[in-house]
């Protein structure tokens, strides 16, 4: 295919203010200007944000799949970290 | 249709069958299975031909029902429409995404339809010559996908199964729309009516053939529902689908073109008369009135927009050289 490929950008949107910008999709696009519009035409045909961010692909870190288990077995062990681990006796009521 | 995706797919694997048992045992947990997963080679070329099948079908679909834009009888019609073939060109672009996941390019995915290398759903090498027929597209064809695509929300991949259900939610208006119109027609004036009828004549077989060869003479329907990339095999969603449209013809007073079809009482189905696999087939092969139309239109798209293309490259990369220099 003769064309240069186009970067690959990766989509997140904010439904509405108050909550986090939320990964929705990727797309293809020659830069962020051009990224956004085409979100904007592919990820938010029905209302669905009004707040677009565009991150290239490219640029996006991640932890290794392959080694998850023991990325993530530190938190296993530590129930104590969690409010039901704690007896409190029904009379003293919600907390 | 999208079932249509595995006819001729590889799904043979040569990983040990420890490794195949511990992937089957994630799968049958119901665990989803995400791009960098390990996972066995045959599932991942499956869901490739698969996704890429889907995606270029969303594309594709587009140009019978583009024919109608320009001449659709009001503007509220026409609005709809262009609505519904926009989400059409977004359902593709969805799966073009889902299936890069799986290390398979965009450009690769394109040059492989246009080279006629893949293929796309059958039902749309049918031609569109009236106005009722983009009526049966919505009810029918949209109708059959979404009896598709519903079950492809619980895929066991996980960037298919969050695509199908992006476009579930968007789809259910295409085949409201599609229906209204059939609906308004079929009470319409004697022309009308007849015109509603011929598309229904036109549509209905194809659009059960958009489910695929019938289970005893489908290849790799065994190893997919096992892998949990299909839940229902081709005979079941056919059957579904076809319980579901033919009380909505009764409705609107039309008659599906099967002498053959009748309830069952004993089943609980509408039985119905043989498809005409040897047609399918012509079609799927290229042999449809339109195949031909259809890829040249698409190959058109790609050779228009190029200039497009290398602009917005150009003008990227000016940009970022601007920016260099200003720093």
């Amino acid at each position: 295919m003769p064309d240069t490929m186009t970067p690959l950008w990766e989509v997140f949107i904010r439904p509405r203010n108050g909550l986090h910008h939320k990964h929705v999709g990727s797309l293809h696009a020659a830069d962020a200007s051009l990224a956004i519009q085409s979100a904007r035409d592919v990820y938010t045909r029905r209302g669905e944000g009004n707040s677009i961010w565009v991150v290239p692909s490219s640029q996006i870190s991640a932890s290794d799949p392959s080694s998850g288990k023991e990325m993530f077995d530190p938190a296993d062990d530590k129930v104590y970290r969690h409010p039901t681990f704690y007896d409190i006796p029904d009379e003293v009521g919600n907390m | 249709m999208y079932s249509q995706g595995l006819i001729g797919a590889d799904s043979q694997t040569e990983e040990t069958q420890e490794f195949l048992d511990a992937f089957q045992a994630r799968i049958d947990a119901e665990e989803k299975i995400e791009p960098n997963d390990p996972m066995p080679e045959g599932y991942r070329r499956t869901l490739v031909r698969m996704i890429g099948q889907h995606a270029h079908s969303e594309i594709v679909g587009m140009l019978p029902e583009g024919n109608w834009i320009t001449r659709a009888p009001t503007l509220r019609r026409k609005i709809a429409l262009i609505a519904k073939v926009q989400d059409e060109g977004g359902h593709g672009l969805y799966l073009y995404s889902a299936a890069e996941t799986l290390g398979v390019s965009r450009e690769q995915m394109t040059e492989e339809l246009l080279s006629g290398k893949a293929k796309y759903s059958s039902i749309f090498n049918y031609p569109t010559p009236t106005w009722a027929d983009i009526g049966a597209i919505g009810w029918l064809v949209d109708g059959a996908a979404i009896m598709n695509q519903i079950p492809l929300c619980r895929c066991s991949f996980g960037p298919y199964a969050r695509a199908m259900i992006r476009v579930c939610k968007e789809e259910s208006f295409h085949q409201r729309q599609g229906y209204e119109i059939m609906m308004q027609l079929a009470h319409g004036s004697k022309a009308q009516k007849d015109m509603a009828q011929d598309a229904l004549n036109r549509w209905w077989w194809p659009s059960l053939m958009m489910f695929g060869p019938h289970d005893a003479d489908s290849e790799h329907g065994d190893q997919s529902m096992a892998w949990k990339i299909k839940r229902f095999t081709n005979d079941e969603l056919r059957q579904k689908f076809i319980d579901a449209t033919v009380p909505q013809a009764e409705f609107i007073g039309l008659t599906m073109p099967d002498p053959d079809l009748k309830w069952n009482e004993e089943s609980g189905h509408y039985d119905h008369g043989s498809i005409d696999w040897d047609e399918f087939w012509r079609v799927v092969k290229g042999g449809g009135r339109m195949n031909r139309d259809r890829i040249a239109a698409r190959r058109k798209a790609w050779d228009d927009g190029a200039w497009v293309r290398e602009a917005a490259v150009v003008h990227a990369e000016k940009q970022a050289t601007r920016k260099v220099a200003a720093e």
